[in-house]
């Protein structure tokens, strides 16, 4: 335990949670604003700062003071404690999450090797389901606490549905992690470097195209989003949050957000090759046409930053469109869809993966 | 008994059974709106003119182009010497379905008029702009006119009174206030 790790890891803690968090932030004014222009509307555009308005970006803190400013009611006869510890539950295992996402390629500093990892351990991807599991706490706990039918409803359905597409999630995943060999996801990133016959990125969705189609459906409905909103389900039961006000309704909904940030960047990592750039090098890009571009190896490192930001964009940009445009499913549908074929399909994505590493590997 | 439902029958081919394929149609259509509105937005952004990226009207600064037979403001005509024609008889209070408008009679200053409306308000809020009043005034001192009236603006001072409603003050007939204000929507 030297100064110079101390160090790193703090400004790894604080860089990661300011990112995060901006990013969900910036996620509430995304929502909208994409929907907006989806159905052919503006948008929130109207909260403005002494006049200015850029496009609807101050709205977020508008929220903001309307959620702090607004009443917080805890309702009687419910369990006040755990009424009051419920978002914190949602909220705080999702957090975790983020200490074994990498942010980026390694740097090197002053002769050391600086992973951009807050926890650089092997298991990442079991902290990840283990802590994904907790998760799902918050919504119960919270749901029962309020004493409210419709939040006891929602409270029923979220175990159901996120204990069944966990399993889903965790099988969908286990082809690729047969395939890496390794858990670890910066070690899972450093395999799909490099390219097949020279030019196809060694990226896993290329592998594991079934793996990658079973995920999506299921990382949606852990995230508790269109179309799998039973949870929430706002035009039928208001959802296990019907009872929360102010702030604590708004940690939930901050929740979802934070979510979908961590389902994207888990995708591009397992799937999409994390910071990896088709044909680019540690010297730059290396062309299968057979010409060169020599780049610094900062530029190199920023581009790999960059390419892996727009990845988990791009994502966060399709999950949106799912949202906005699917409708919900009934809730026997969730339940066959997820246990009929979404499991089936994930164990003989297994069994082919299984297969194909014997006999290749 | 005769069947009063008429059953819907679907024929789902096999690419709506599958579920994905109906999917990825969905999401290609709101891909393709985003993409084509958001070209226009930056393209419009750019001040380079094209067509309007969303149906939206941004109300109180942006209206909607109204069209001529639009009635939808109250107005109080004047006689030539500045008087106002009502004389307070209560036939538009009376018919009014929603109860909007309120008069205050009084003692008219001109020895030739018995009554007239010390208070005159309509509000905004609650009429339904059906035109009975006009219809009923036996004295043209009412009239409904093509001005949009600001029912949603910021301030919502919507109950109107005596001098808001005979701030049109004159005796004109609507054309001529359209042609001033060309707001039709064949103009655009």
């Amino acid at each position: 335990m030297d100064t110079f790790f101390l160090i790193e890891s703090v400004v790894k803690i604080f860089t990661m949670i300011a990112a995060v968090m901006g990013l969900a932030t910036i996620l509430t004014w995304v929502e909208r604003k994409q929907s907006a222009v989806m159905q052919d509307r503006i948008g929130a555009n109207r909260a403005d700062i002494f006049g200015i308005r850029i496009i609807g970006l101050f709205q977020p803190f508008a929220d903001a003071i309307k959620m702090i400013t607004k009443e917080d009611y805890i309702p009687p006869f419910g369990n006040k404690v755990l009424h009051m510890i419920a978002p914190a539950i949602a909220y705080i295992p999702v957090m975790l999450l983020f200490a074994v996402i990498p942010m980026g390629p390694p740097l090197e500093i002053g002769g050391r090797i600086v992973n951009t990892q807050i926890a650089n351990i092997d298991i990442g991807l079991l902290f990840i389901f283990a802590f994904g599991g907790i998760a799902v706490y918050g919504a119960v706990i919270g749901g029962w606490a309020s004493n409210n039918k419709y939040a006891l409803i929602a409270a029923i359905r979220t175990s159901a549905q996120m204990i069944s597409y966990e399993v889903c999630l965790g099988l969908s995943l286990i082809g690729a992690i047969m395939i890496y060999g390794t858990v670890d996801l910066s070690q899972m990133i450093a395999e799909q470097s490099g390219h097949w016959f020279g030019w196809i990125p060694r990226w896993g969705i290329f592998i594991q195209p079934l793996g990658a189609l079973l995920f999506i459906p299921a990382a949606i409905a852990e995230n508790k989003r269109i179309p799998f909103d039973l949870p929430e389900a706002e035009s039928e039961i208001i959802g296990y949050y019907t009872e929360y006000s102010g702030l604590k309704g708004g940690l939930f909904m901050m929740t979802e957000f934070i979510e979908m940030v961590l389902i994207s960047a888990l995708f591009s990592v397992i799937f999409l090759g994390g910071w990896n750039v088709p044909w680019l090098e540690y010297n730059g890009f290396n062309f299968p046409w057979g010409g060169t571009w020599t780049l610094n190896i900062w530029v190199v490192k920023g581009m790999q930053f960059g390419a892996y930001f727009l990845k988990v964009a791009v994502l966060i940009y399709f999950f949106t469109l799912v949202r906005w445009t699917l409708p919900r499913f009934r809730y026997d549908q969730v339940m066959r869809l997820g246990w009929r074929y979404l499991f089936p399909l994930a164990l003989i994505n297994l069994l082919i993966t299984g297969i194909a590493v014997v006999l290749f590997a | 008994m005769e069947k009063r439902v008429r059953e819907l029958k679907v024929d789902y081919g096999p690419a709506e059974n599958i579920y994905w394929v109906e999917v990825l149609k969905g999401l290609w259509i709101t891909n393709r709106h985003f993409m084509v509105n958001m070209w226009r937005h930056i393209l419009h952004a750019l001040r380079i003119k094209a067509e309007k990226g969303a149906v939206t009207f941004q109300y109180p600064e942006e209206h909607r182009p109204i069209h001529h037979r639009w009635r939808g403001r109250h107005r109080l005509t004047v006689k030539q010497n500045g008087a106002m024609r009502c004389t307070a008889c209560m036939m538009c209070e009376t018919i009014c379905p929603d109860e909007c408008i309120h008069i205050v009679p009084g003692e008219s200053p001109d020895p030739n008029v018995e009554k007239f409306p010390e208070e005159f308000y309509v509000d905004a809020l609650r009429c339904c702009f059906c035109g009975l009043c006009a219809e009923a005034c036996p004295l043209d001192a009412i009239r409904l006119d093509v001005i949009e009236p600001e029912i949603c603006g910021f301030t919502r001072d919507i109950i109107f009174n005596k001098e808001f409603l005979m701030g049109l003050n004159n005796d004109r007939p609507w054309e001529e206030w359209y042609i001033e204000n060309k707001t039709d929507s064949k103009e655009k």
